[in-house]
């Protein structure tokens, strides 16, 4: 039994994400409801509202709140080589299937701030295919977008990547990519050259590209069921034949409508490949 | 009220047990869950503060060891009773007000990823009156905040007596945040389990 307070709070938080859609059409209505209630929770703090029916009024009235919302409605945590034993079986079972295509598109989906786009173009440049290679970065927040296309991280943040590359079977120095100044690494650019950064929703827009590879890695575990269902679906239509979807290491596609249109193909890594 | 034109609204009887701790959890943890029958007829969501980076045995060793089922969270799962789920290393653990297990890379909260306060708060929300919170021995606070957010909500606050655990920070902290809560021994955290809980259903 929930308290009346809680019901109450229930709705207004459908109402405001509600209202966000209605308003600027951006739709996190098939977002898990639990971490969404946290993020906009923060976000409530962040705007000092006592309610979210006050974020709501808020939102609603003044368009500078939104683009400030949309950091808080979407998860920005990512580190590059994230996972290291994923990289190492792209590396070893995926690569050489994919050295066998004369070229190569790749969809990195939900990029964010654009740490595995830039994982995976060091890999492929590392592998010897960034040449035949195309590589769409998508996200719905264009903030996020603009960071990944500017490619600077916290210098910080330098030790953990440098790590988990080499775990991940790194050939070269991480230290050959990046260069150093006034506390941030800058990615260098010639990593982007082969790189596509477009605005794509995986709630509302259609597929996007024949790919032959999609890595979308903690991105769906944000996701309703129902829209797990709909992504899976957009990968699936828009994989090559045999075409390769890497998953974060928690998400499976075990509860999927789609669990009979992929194989797992690696049995430890969360790498699937369409079955036809 | 036909389910399906509300397939996102509990029933009302719905009930859990959520747990949280860190320091000497799998001491404790062991000394409640194998008590449990395998016809348990709650679901028991488990946070336990772990290094992230390590591929975690602990469902598994408990699972040897218990009647009841013990396994690692998958996201979007859906809870089921006389099992135990515990949070992978590294992600939070969430419950949706559907009843279904949910996963999130998000921040760490108080340093920790899993946060027993993300579970403990979200578990509130989906259960209501129907859930009770156990808060064991743990060397850090986490936990104090999600417990009172049980109470809250109308659930039951158990807190391991901070001078029989193996680290007495956040029980102590619990207590302090939760007033309502009642300290108990393991073996009467246990019981209640066992016994009084199973009854209120």
């Amino acid at each position: 039994m929930k308290t009346p307070s809680a019901e109450t709070e229930d709705l207004e938080l459908r109402l405001l994400v509600e209202a966000v859609f209605q308003r600027y059409h951006y739709d996190f209505r098939d977002y898990s409801t639990a971490s969404l209630k946290r993020r906009l929770l923060q976000a409530r703090e962040r705007f000092q509202c006592a309610s979210f029916s006050a974020l709501q009024e808020r939102v609603l009235h003044d368009p500078e709140v939104l683009p400030r919302m949309l950091g808080y409605l979407t998860v920005q945590v990512s580190e590059m080589f994230r996972d290291p034993s994923f990289f190492l079986a792209l590396r070893e079972q995926v690569v050489p299937h994919l050295r066998t295509y004369p070229s190569l598109k790749v969809w990195v989906a939900g990029c964010s701030a654009g740490e595995e786009l830039y994982s995976l173009a060091i890999l492929f440049r590392e592998e010897g295919l960034e040449e035949r290679t195309i590589f769409y970065a998508t996200d719905i927040n264009t903030d996020a977008l603009r960071k990944a296309e500017a490619g600077v991280y916290d210098i910080d943040r330098i030790a953990l990547f440098t790590a988990n590359h080499r775990l991940a079977g790194g050939k070269s120095s991480l230290s050959d990519y990046y260069t150093a100044a006034y506390g941030g690494a800058a990615f260098d650019k010639s990593l982007r050259k082969r790189v596509v950064f477009s605005d794509h929703s995986l709630v509302s827009d259609a597929v996007f590209a024949e790919a032959h590879l999609v890595c979308c890695r903690n991105v769906m575990i944000y996701f309703k069921r129902t829209l797990q269902d709909r992504a899976v679906g957009l990968f699936r239509d828009s994989l090559v034949r045999k075409g390769f979807l890497g998953l974060g290491a928690k998400e499976s596609l075990h509860f999927s409508a789609h669990a009979a249109e992929f194989r797992q193909f690696t049995p430890n890594e969360r790498i699937y490949q369409k079955s036809a | 009220m036909s389910r399906d034109l509300f397939p996102d609204r509990p029933q009302a009887a719905a009930a859990a047990v959520v747990i949280g701790a860190s320091a000497g959890a799998v001491e404790a943890l062991i000394r409640i869950l194998p008590e449990l029958p395998e016809d348990y007829p709650l679901p028991l969501m488990i946070v336990v503060h772990l290094p992230p980076d390590r591929e975690s045995t602990l469902a598994a060793l408990l699972n040897t060891r218990c009647r009841i089922t013990v396994k690692e969270a998958e996201d979007k799962e859906p809870i089921r009773p006389g099992t135990a789920y515990l949070a992978p290393p590294d992600y939070h653990l969430l419950i949706e007000p559907e009843f279904l297990l949910s996963l999130s890379n998000e921040e760490p909260v108080l340093y920790s990823r899993p946060s027993i306060d993300v579970l403990f708060e979200s578990a509130a929300d989906a259960y209501g009156s129907g859930l009770t919170g156990i808060i064991l021995t743990g060397a850090n606070s986490d936990g104090a905040r999600g417990l009172r957010a049980v109470r809250a909500a109308g659930g039951l606050a158990l807190v391991q007596i901070p001078e029989e655990a193996d680290a007495d920070t956040m029980p102590r902290a619990a207590l302090a945040a939760c007033p309502g809560a009642r300290a108990l021994t393991l073996a009467q955290i246990t019981g209640a389990l066992k016994t009084e809980l199973p009854r209120a259903l």
